[in-house]
């Protein structure tokens, strides 16, 4: 049993759900609870035969709630912990996400986004829970939402979330596509020194004196885990520094509730990523994320070719939402156009920061991504 | 059960009773009555005086009828009452 | 100047969270008391107990145990337990919660846990409705008990706890009332001594919403129904455990060997890297 074999230094040829569970295998995550739904069933297969390489843990769990709260349950026990789902499952898991959101544990959630709604289309991609992101549990809360576009991103982003996770002690949602987790491409698995992993903040000072939810000057609290002799408690209830619940002061709700909005809002610049491609001039900005993106990149070059000055600002960060980057391409452009596998979710997003400039929404639901052509038309039509 | 009341000693006429020291925590008292109705030597009775909770917590009616079983202390959901077994000396 | 007392098992409780919300005569008090008792007698080291507890007033329990603990969302504290305990099986975990919280919601996570044999220790307080929210009808309701959804008489025939525990693979089953105080600690002691699924019903009385409703309106003539009716069959059929009006059988129903899960799991690993070093 080696740490060695946890990390597959080198070049790869996979799919994206082995390589979001290479990804999570290589940020230290050493516990998995899942049940199957497809299209992510594979993170789970594949982990089901790694864990066990270097003594991490793995269990099928007999639904998706139990899941999460396995998850939520190893990252207090000090390990950093991961589910994998899709729609049907991101939506029984939300009263936990919720739990996980309360009591500040770090961990992550992949969801592969599949049609929906209900049961939709098992098989085929959607961007249709990107709104769920964010406000699917009940209740006001800050959280931090990733979508990659490739195979190679389904590996970074996946260590990214684990060290997002870690840092603001908020669950972290990978929010990807049938498409992204299904198809195969080129990965490459740097060596560990060239991988940056972040660990939960740990006390400073006497278990006694330890406060499991007083925050540093940043925000976050730091996270004391069981076993230790801290003997701290969590609840889901409103409570205050102590861990107490304190339920009849709406002080002490104020207090925590805007801390755990503010925590991620506040630090929104350091958590926030986007790619720009061709977008210091362009007078037609494409604003899209996931699988889009890809064929959103195609129809910028091809329209740029055509004469028209496109540009993409591709979302890596969904939430918190990239508003000033938006903001800023809204400003030069005369339009932009957001195509969604969707019935319009982001760009609602989109359309509040470009305040005024105009919004294109491309619509496109069940079996394929958009084509580079039909975003094109759609740069055309607006330029 | 402390060992030495459960074996009488042959030649001993006189049983030797531990001692107990009744502990009442008054004002955590709820006035359930637990410790009240279920002590075998009827040791205890409701006060006549109300507690800070406003309820009538129990009153120790012959503390050297007690033979520290102990019941009161575990059956009490309020942490209340506890017995402890005064320390023994030759006379006792 | 009077000293102010301190109970011997003030260590064991959070002192800022105590006198706890409970109200007179509720039987959750005496499940926590019997159960420090047990941790006292044993001398369990209390930096490696976690208190994992559901929704529900026995919910409360968590938060004033002095030991690290959690407080999840309603029915899902087995499944948060399987989560610790797998991530660090050196921890002892212990779930405390209620009849509603266990079997209703949180049924599907009781058998699924009972049936791996996970090493948690289930406590389940059981007052036969859902007390915290006023008193609704629960999975252990008796037939014809009148509660807020069931102003009636309830027709819904109740869960056999033990039956279920026993069926789903616990390896140690025991059903007690809070007037069996030395049995309901001794029970306890057996269970954080074994290893595998345990689980202890706890028969405790809810006079401010269940017995008030159902001619029992005091803690005492709860406590007197359980003393009346209770008949100790160990080792009987937890089948044939029934809890009537005129019969509560309480017992020890299962107490068996068998492999844990963390233990498998450990075992399957070690076999697995085994096989991978020898290539």
């Amino acid at each position: 049993m080696s740490e060695k074999r946890a990390l597959l230094t080198g070049a790869h040829f996979m799919n994206g759900d082995v390589a979001c569970a290479e990804g999570a295998i290589a940020a230290g995550c050493r516990f998995f609870a899942g049940y199957p739904i497809t299209p992510a069933t594979e993170i789970a297969e594949h982990l089901s035969e790694r864990m066990p390489e270097f003594g991490g843990i793995y269990i099928q769990m007999e639904d998706e709630i139990a899941s999460i709260a396995a998850v939520i349950g190893a990252s207090y026990a000090g390990l950093k912990a991961m589910t994998a789902t899709s729609g049907p499952g991101f939506s029984l898991m939300q009263e936990n996400i919720g739990l996980a959101v309360m009591t500040e544990t770090p961990c992550v959630i992949v969801d592969i986004m599949r049609g929906g709604p209900s049961t939709g289309q098992p098989t085929l991609p959607g961007q249709q829970d990107v709104m769920q992101a964010k406000w699917g549990s009940h209740g006001d809360y800050g959280i931090i939402a990733l979508a990659p576009s490739s195979v190679q991103e389904m590996f970074d982003l996946t260590i990214e979330a684990f060290n997002l996770s870690e840092t603001y002690r908020v669950p972290t949602l990978l929010m990807a596509d049938e498409v992204v987790a299904h198809m195969w491409e080129r990965v490459v698995i740097p060596s560990s020194s060239k991988i940056k992993i972040v660990n939960r903040k740990r006390p400073h000072g006497s278990p006694n004196k330890y406060m499991p939810f007083m925050p540093d000057d940043d925000m976050v609290p730091p996270i004391a885990c069981f076993g230790e002799g801290y003997r701290f408690h969590a609840t889901g209830l409103t409570h205050d520094e102590h861990g107490y619940p304190k339920t009849q002061s709406s002080e002490v709700q104020s207090k925590l509730v805007r801390r755990l909005c503010e925590k991620v809002s506040k630090s929104s610049d350091k958590i926030i990523r986007i790619e720009e491609v061709m977008l210091e001039d362009a007078e037609v900005a494409v604003v899209a994320y996931g699988i889009v993106a890809r064929s959103a990149l195609s129809a910028v070059r091809r329209a740029r070719k055509a004469g028209i000055k496109a540009g993409l600002l591709r979302l890596i960060t969904l939430w918190p939402f990239p508003e000033a980057h938006v903001a800023k391409a809204a400003q030069q452009a005369k339009a932009m156009v957001v195509p969604e596998m969707n019935c319009g979710q982001m760009v609602r997003e989109v359309e509040r920061a470009a305040k005024g400039t105009p919004v294109n929404f491309v619509s496109k639901l069940g079996e394929d991504p958009h084509t580079p052509m039909e975003i094109l038309e759609a740069m055309r039509r607006n330029s | 059960m402390p060992e030495r009341i459960r074996h009488k000693p042959l030649g001993l006429e006189k049983v030797k009773h531990p001692k107990a020291e009744i502990h009442l925590i008054v004002d955590q008292c709820k006035g359930c009555g637990y410790c009240i109705q279920y002590c075998p030597k009827k040791v205890l009775e409701e006060s006549r005086d109300i507690n800070a909770r406003g309820v009538y917590p129990p009153r120790i009616v012959d503390e050297s009828k007690c033979v520290i079983c102990s019941f009161c202390t575990a059956v009490c959901p309020d942490f209340a009452i506890f017995v402890v077994e005064k320390p023994c000396k030759e006379t006792c | 100047m009077f000293e102010k007392e301190v109970h011997p098992f003030s260590n064991y409780l959070r002192s800022a969270m105590i006198p706890h919300i409970w109200c007179p005569g509720c039987g959750n008090g005496i499940v926590v008391n019997c159960f420090i008792h047990a941790l006292d007698e044993l001398q369990k080291d209390l930096d490696k107990l976690v208190v994992i507890s559901g929704i529900g007033c026995i919910g409360r329990t968590a938060g004033y145990i002095n030991a690290d603990s959690f407080h999840t969302t309603h029915g899902r504290a087995i499944a948060f337990a399987t989560g610790v305990k797998l991530a660090n099986p050196e921890l002892e975990v212990a779930v405390i919660s209620g009849d509603g919280d266990l079997f209703a919601i949180g049924g599907n996570h009781f058998i699924h846990a009972a049936r791996r044999n996970i090493g948690i220790k289930v406590i389940c307080a059981n007052n036969f409705n859902y007390g915290m929210t006023g008193g609704q009808q629960g999975p252990t309701t008796p037939i014809e008990a009148l509660t807020t959804t069931t102003p009636y008489g309830n027709i819904e025939l109740p869960f056999n706890l033990v039956h279920l525990a026993a069926a789903s693979g616990a390896t140690y089953v025991a059903r007690w009332t809070t007037l069996h105080v030395r049995r309901l600690t001794q029970s306890f002691k057996r269970m954080l001594q074994k290893e595998g699924f345990c689980f202890i019903e706890v028969i405790t009385p809810c006079p401010e919403i269940f017995g008030r409703r159902n001619k029992m309106k005091t803690g005492l003539e709860m406590m007197e129904w359980f003393r009346r009716a209770s008949v100790v069959e160990n080792f009987s059929d937890p089948a044939k455990a029934e809890i009537m009006p005129e019969k509560i059988v309480v017992g020890e129903f299962v107490n068996v060997e068998k492999v844990s899960y963390e233990k498998l799991l450990h075992e399957k690993i070690a076999k697995i890297n085994e096989k991978r070093m020898k290539w």
